[in-house]
């Protein structure tokens, strides 16, 4: 980790660079407007003799307004300190519990995420275990599973939302469904992998003991499935969040991070859409270090690590 | 309720036949592989039909099978414009272009110790990103035709390629690559002859995650405004109108697209690399 450390810092730094690299001619047009407006003088004259100018050659003519593009109150590109400042400014400085916060906005959108991976973890670790000690539900039910991570799932999303509406259920409940139904996939197939993990050397050693069908799975079955299963609780919890954001698109709901992201798109709020996305993003990073820190601890403690 | 019952009933049957066939003498063969997903798959739609028939469900909830089919066949020509300006325009197109991008990407990051050191962690990082998010961006930028559906594709699929062939680049022993100096190969015959094919099964595996993303991001991206076809369009548009029937059509071809995708990367992964162990079972 420590050997990585220079190279990773020196990647986002470079990330950064170029997004600020990328703010300039994406914006400069609108720059330009506004500078011609507070009176500047701008070559070539009028927006509409630049429409159709290139962004970069704009730049090269008009130097000046380099330092306004970074700026804009509704840029096309904001730059990563708006996008910080706004994040800042809609977590801490404003009370949670105002529709303004984004940490209830963000709220909103974890409690359907947490709900739905619950659920479908719950169920997915289920049926795999069914799939494992069933050898007809294995045959019938697998090739099924596997072949649903080919079909876009998240394009059922709305149709959940509207369905659960039109017989009044609402808010979080419909939500965690899509959420739930994202992570249950690949816990099953990951978790099945898992639980069939041990070698038969292992196998016959429990069978040598006379051990039960039940003591394998406690003692041999389910402790050998953890990688596998925290490798897939990583991805489900990523894709649930992505359920639930996607979720909260399609009724036009005016609360979560999904929402902003709609609304932000309605109004041209720039800024408002990054913040969200960031937000998203700093969440989705915060839930896998999660599962990352729980799948250290129990790997370590069971000796696997 | 007498339909109610019979579906319980043929459920029953055709569970006992896939618990005889699972447990027969048989069921290592092909032919019962294949036979019991299918009965399986086929017990649901049943069910499916007669349940929503003897519950009366409306429509507006759950349509039965037979009318999502009929549906199905009588908007084929809107459903294949909506998979022309879904899938061929935006998903395949965004697929190609990210694709040949990250690969060609992380060919040349490869070759620096130290910029994959810091790729892959960040790379791994933006991957598990809900990067579906940027679509209301891009469709800013790029317009509400196809190409900011094709943009949307690029960046989904971009970081899983780019970690994918980075990883699958340093695949190689260092035995392997004395092998080559040996022979005297030049940097350039190393890399053709020993490190791409190399990294050829992880590249496939890239590959087949992008095509679900691919097909995901076209059709999400679809949700934040589109022109007046599109699958993602269609799926919002009937929703609104409460057709639901046609919101399955559209799913229907959602899912055979996607499996349809992955299928032909597939078969294209197995000419490819035929030597791999995971191919020669």
């Amino acid at each position: 980790m420590r050997r990585s450390f220079f190279p990773i810092i020196f990647v986002i730094a470079g990330l950064l660079a170029i997004w600020y690299a990328a703010v300039v001619p994406m914006n400069i047009k609108m720059a330009l407007t506004a500078a011609e407006r507070n009176g500047f003088v701008v070559t070539p004259v009028g927006a509409k003799e630049r429409r159709d100018r290139s962004a970069m050659l704009l730049v090269v003519q008009n130097t000046f307004a380099i330092k306004e593009t970074f700026a804009l109150e509704r840029p096309r590109l904001p730059a990563p300190h708006q996008v910080a400042a706004e994040l800042w400014d809609s977590t801490i400085n404003k009370k949670i519990t105002s529709k303004r916060s984004l940490v209830f906005h963000g709220w909103i959108t974890l409690s359907s995420t947490l709900l739905g991976f619950a659920i479908g973890t719950g169920l997915g670790i289920l049926l795999a275990i069914g799939i494992v000690y069933n050898r007809a539900m294995d045959m019938s039910v697998m090739p099924w599973a596997i072949a649903s991570q080919t079909i876009p799932i998240l394009a059922i999303a709305p149709m959940i939302i509207v369905v659960f509406n039109s017989v009044g259920l609402q808010g979080i409940f419909p939500k965690a469904i899509i959420s739930a139904y994202l992570s249950f996939f690949p816990v099953v197939v990951g978790m099945v992998k898992g639980l069939r993990s041990p070698d038969q050397m292992h196998l016959d050693l429990l069978k040598t003991y006379n051990a039960s069908s039940t003591a394998g799975f406690w003692k041999l079955r389910l402790p050998s499935s953890m990688p596998y299963l925290f490798a897939s609780l990583k991805i489900g919890i990523a894709a649930s969040l992505v359920g639930a954001i996607v979720g909260e698109l399609p009724t036009g709901a005016v609360r979560g991070l999904g929402a902003r992201l709609l609304s932000g798109s309605y109004y041209g709020q720039t800024i408002q859409i990054w913040s969200a996305l960031l937000g998203a993003a700093l969440l989705a990073a915060t839930l896998v270090a999660l599962i990352s820190l729980v799948q250290r601890l129990t790997l370590n403690r069971m000796g696997m690590l | 309720m007498t339909l109610v019952i019979f579906a319980f009933v043929i459920w029953l049957v055709a569970w006992r036949v896939n618990v005889a066939l699972a447990n027969s003498a048989a069921s290592e063969t092909r032919l019962v592989k294949l036979v019991v997903p299918i009965i399986f798959g086929f017990t649901i739609l049943v069910v499916w039909e007669l349940v929503v028939r003897g519950l009366n469900v409306p429509l507006v909830i759950l349509p039965p099978p037979s009318i999502i089919a009929d549906t199905f066949s009588a908007k084929l020509p809107i459903l294949w414009k909506d998979f022309v300006q879904t899938f061929v325009k935006g998903a395949l197109s965004g697929y190609l272009i990210g694709c040949t991008a990250a690969i060609a990407l992380a060919i040349l990051v490869e070759r620096f110790d130290f910029l994959r050191r810091g790729l892959l962690p960040v790379g791994n990082f933006l991957a598990a990103l809900p990067i579906i998010g940027t679509a209301p961006i891009l469709v800013m930028w790029f317009g509400f035709d196809w190409h900011s559906k094709a943009a949307v594709v690029v960046v989904m699929v971009f970081f899983p390629m780019l970690v994918n062939t980075v990883a699958g680049l340093s695949e190689t022993t260092a035995m392997q690559r004395d092998l080559m100096k040996t022979y005297s190969a030049d940097p350039w015959q190393a890399f053709i002859k020993l490190r791409l094919p190399a990294a050829m099964p992880f590249i496939f595996n890239g590959l087949k995650i992008s095509t679900t993303l691919a097909l995901i991001g076209a059709i999400v991206a679809e949700f934040f405004g589109s022109p007046t076809l599109g699958m993602g369009f269609r799926i919002s548009a009937s929703i609104g109108q409460l057709a639901l029937d046609m919101v399955w059509a559209e799913i229907v071809v959602a899912a055979i697209a996607g499996s349809a995708f992955y299928g032909i990367v597939a078969i294209i992964e197995k000419g490819v690399t035929f030597w791999h162990p995971s191919q020669r079972g």
